[in-house]
């Protein structure tokens, strides 16, 4: 795990915004994996396979169709071996009490998804740095919120 | 009944990798609590079995130069962030060197190349953890705990906590605190349905 890639999982329905994710990883420095889904139910069906390796992070979009986002992560909280998995929400709306939920119920970051590129990729690097300390500098996982 | 736990983890470490070193059995000197000396050489055999024991332990033994040193680094960091106000250094980058006998520019470059951040950050990030661990654990207020950090005021904290992590302390501890309360309802829950299916079980 030292200085192998960063393993990033992103369900998101809205085909532009899965694009823009991809695009934006491919030009970042850092060494990273990117897969996705498309949608609440394909997620959960990726995540309990065996053949697929756990990702180091999700990104989760909030509105989805089939199965939302929220439900995701609440079923995703009950499985034991996903529990360590660091959850970013990732939205059109930041509502304080929306914000506020998705914590509570075990999510680690709130993104709120910017209109433009560069603020993404900036937003995004910030994001994966900070979890990368939480993995591998010994920090307490159950403290680690982030409102972006 | 639920109680908060107060850890060693020095010592508790250095259980674990005695008991770890004892069951690859290999002859061994600690040096530190963070260094081993391993008297002859070891077969990857037995280094494969060390590797996986600690492993479980989330202890990683670390053999590249430079790993090393950014560990060094991030310890003396950790290590200066919990010094009291009195032994506080004034300038972290002096301390840095001084302890890790290494300029603090090369420090500094090492450290941005190997972990993506920098030493300012790293040491914003582990004041921040601190401050999140008094908050969650402690009854401290937020002005007591700005100065238990030496923070300059209570402002400056806040913005701080705020930049990093984007919340206001308080807000902070009001998610932590229903996130306790809901994971706690839902150990309940199961209880009662555990207790229900013995009843069922038994008669």
């Amino acid at each position: 795990m030292e200085n192998g890639p960063i393993h990033i999982l992103l369900a998101d329905d809205d085909e532009d915004d899965r694009l823009f994710f991809k695009d934006v990883f491919d030009e970042l420095k850092i060494n990273t994996v990117v897969n996705m889904v498309n949608d609440g139910e394909e997620l959960m069906e990726y995540l309990s396979r065996n053949d697929n390796t756990l990702p180091h992070i999700l990104f989760l979009d909030l509105n989805m169709p089939f199965k939302s986002g929220l439900e995701c992560l609440i079923e995703i909280k009950k499985m034991n071996h996903l529990k360590d998995l660091a959850i970013a929400i990732y939205s059109t709306s930041a509502s304080e009490k929306e914000i506020e939920e998705t914590f509570v119920n075990g999510a680690n970051i709130y993104i709120k998804k910017p209109s433009d590129f560069g603020t993404l990729k900036k937003i995004l690097s910030e994001v994966i740095t900070i979890n990368w300390q939480y993995q591998t500098s010994g920090l307490n996982r159950d403290n680690f919120l982030m409102s972006i | 009944m639920k109680f908060y736990i107060k850890y060693d983890f020095n010592a508790a470490c250095k259980k674990i990798l005695e008991e770890q070193l004892d069951k690859a059995g290999v002859s061994y000197t600690l040096l530190g609590s963070r260094e081993v000396e391993i008297k002859q050489s070891i077969s990857t055999k037995k280094m494969n079995l060390l590797c996986v024991g600690l492993g479980n332990y989330g202890i990683e033994i670390i053999e590249s130069q430079k790993n090393i040193l950014v560990q060094k680094i991030k310890d003396t960091i950790v290590e200066m962030v919990y010094l009291d106000e009195t032994q506080s250094p004034l300038r972290a980058s002096d301390y840095l060197s001084e302890k890790l006998q290494y300029s603090y520019g090369y420090l500094s470059n090492l450290f941005s190349e190997v972990t993506f951040t920098s030493i300012e950050n790293f040491i914003i990030l582990q004041k921040i953890e601190r401050a999140k661990q008094l908050i969650t654990t402690t009854e401290f207020s937020v002005s007591e705990i700005a100065w238990e950090l030496n923070y300059s005021s209570v402002a400056h904290f806040c913005t701080q906590f705020k930049g990093v992590t984007g919340l206001t302390p308080t807000v902070f501890q009001r998610i932590i605190k229903k996130r306790r309360k809901l994971l706690n309802e839902e150990t309940d829950n199961e209880m009662i349905v555990d207790t229900k299916n013995n009843k069922i079980k038994d008669s």
